[in-house]
């Protein structure tokens, strides 16, 4: 086996090296909140509405807001084409990733009130989740929502026996192990950790550790993402 | 919804039940890490091909196994397949109204099923009965009937002791159609995972929750384990955060109470 920092990955990526990510927040004008981001291959967009008025009604709770995902994937994002209906997959990821994002939400300060989240993916390459849940955090800082942290996500595994960052398809569907995780750099806390494949106890370390540090510097894209926009306005404010 | 912060229990309860657990105790007088009684019975359906059933204190869930044949999935075409099926019926807590699977079940099955595949429970290359076209299918269907909390450990452990009993049909080709061939073999089980999961209560970690210590959960996490001390499967569910140290704390108990609960379905530690 060659040395991990001569190994080149089936992208070309070292090791421990993310995906291209590019993020851009405001994309949707009739959202209150939305972001575009693309990582390596994965195109997924995603708006925020609220915090506004719970429907149906009887779903307000009277001393907090609520958080509402939905994580959907286009028909045409996959090859084969996929059915349009929500998979088990989709509920699952719905759920991970609203309790994702609520640790970063104040949502005791809307009461009766919901925050709707939607991901639609646009092209799948690996790591849609975590993507998604990436840039939920922009859209929903872009919506003016006041957050505890960004957060922000990228996955870890095993492929061809080493470990490495941010699975593309290919390593996802073919390598030995798969962890996705969620982090707030700022708070040092996890929201998402899930794995499949098998892994020693050791090398789970490495990559929860791997991960963590993947996710620091995607946070440092997410903050670049809604410094453009803000410095975008400024200038057009200026003229 | 069921995980985390509400459910049916009271306010002042779900207080007390913090506070005994951050000074280290539990109102039903387990330690921390201790799980409640594990009772395990196989061949409790007799028309199924596996079939078990599981006590957790109050928790009782079935599992049963059926063994066809059907196509591979696209991407794997030379495996066999397995597809964890799990229903929370409404007998089984006044929580639960029917309908179709709501987002609980659907985790409850897939978390399952990670860790029954990441583990590799089963040789899936060994499962083809016509090259590329026909391969057996095993179905594992988990019903919950009574939901006293630890849902998916009381499932993984129903479903792994399902499947170590299940005696498969072997099917054959004549004139180019599947067929039943009459005969059956024990179903050959290469591992035997098993799923610890962790609830953050009151700042402190505990094991086997019941469905009240559940409502008062700050978040969840599981950790499945193979015999080897491998993990196979991780899921954090529940609507708090866990730092780094605390993953890796979960992750040393589930590590050292896996043992004693494969024990209920091997006999030994």
């Amino acid at each position: 086996m060659s040395s991990n920092e001569e190994w080149r990955r089936v992208d070309g990526r070292r090791w421990d090296e993310l995906r291209e990510i590019r993020i851009e927040s405001g994309v949707l004008p009739n959202a209150d909140g939305s972001a575009y981001i693309e990582m390596g291959r994965n195109k997924i967009i995603v708006g925020v509405y609220g915090p506004r008025e719970m429907h149906p009604k009887h779903l307000a709770r009277p001393h907090t807001g609520i958080l509402r995902c939905r994580y959907h994937m286009a028909p045409f994002s996959t090859e084969p084409r996929r059915s349009p209906a929500p998979s088990r997959r989709d509920m699952e990821i719905t759920m991970v990733m609203r309790y994702a994002l609520e640790p970063a939400i104040f949502l005791e300060r809307y009461p009766r009130s919901t925050i709707d989240v939607y991901a639609e993916v646009l092209q799948a390459d690996g790591g849609t989740r975590c993507a998604s849940i990436t840039a939920a955090a922009v859209a929903l800082a872009d919506a003016g929502i006041p957050l505890k942290d960004l957060v922000a996500a990228c996955s870890a595994g095993k492929y061809e026996g080493r470990i490495v960052l941010d699975l593309n398809d290919h390593e996802d569907k073919y390598g030995e192990a798969d962890l996705p995780l969620a982090y707030m750099p700022n708070l040092g806390s996890i929201t998402l950790l899930q794995m499949d494949g098998l892994l020693s106890p050791e090398e789970l370390d490495r990559c929860i550790n791997l991960a963590i540090e993947g996710c620091r510097k995607i946070y440092e894209v997410q903050r670049e993402a809604l410094k453009r926009k803000y410095e975008a306005k400024k200038e057009v404010e200026g003229n | 919804m069921k995980s985390g912060k509400g459910g049916f229990t009271s306010r002042l309860k779900l207080k007390r039940i913090q506070e005994a657990i951050s000074s280290g105790k539990r109102l039903d007088g387990r330690g921390l890490e201790d799980y409640r009684d594990i009772r395990v019975k196989t061949g409790v359906i007799e028309k199924a091909d596996g079939s078990s059933e599981v006590f957790i204190g109050d928790t009782r869930v079935i599992a049963g196994i059926e063994i066809s044949h059907g196509p591979p999935f696209e991407d794997t075409p030379g495996e066999g397949i397995l597809i964890c099926n799990a229903e929370i019926v409404p007998l089984a807590s006044p929580d639960i109204e029917p309908g179709p699977p709501d987002e609980v079940s659907v985790e409850l099955a897939r978390v399952v099923d990670r860790g029954l595949r990441s583990a590799g429970i089963v040789d899936f290359s060994k499962m083809e009965i016509i090259p590329k076209k026909t391969v057996y299918v095993i179905n594992v269907d988990l019903f919950v009937l009574n939901h006293a909390g630890n849902l998916i450990d009381a499932s993984t452990l129903a479903a792994v002791a399902a499947l170590r009993s299940t005696i498969k049909p072997i099917f054959e080709v004549r004139n180019g159609e599947v067929v039943p061939s009459g005969r059956k073999e024990p179903l050959e089980i290469k591992s035997t995972p098993v799923s610890v999961t962790l609830s953050k209560i009151g700042g402190a970690l505990i094991v086997d929750p019941t469905s009240e210590e559940e409502d008062a959960m700050e978040t969840r996490l599981t950790i499945t384990l193979d015999e080897k001390g491998n993990v196979c499967a991780i899921q954090k569910s529940g609507p708090e955060a866990l730092t780094p140290e605390e993953v890796r704390k979960a992750i040393s108990i589930a590590a050292s109470k896996a043992p004693e609960i494969r024990s209920k379905i091997i006999g030994g530690t």
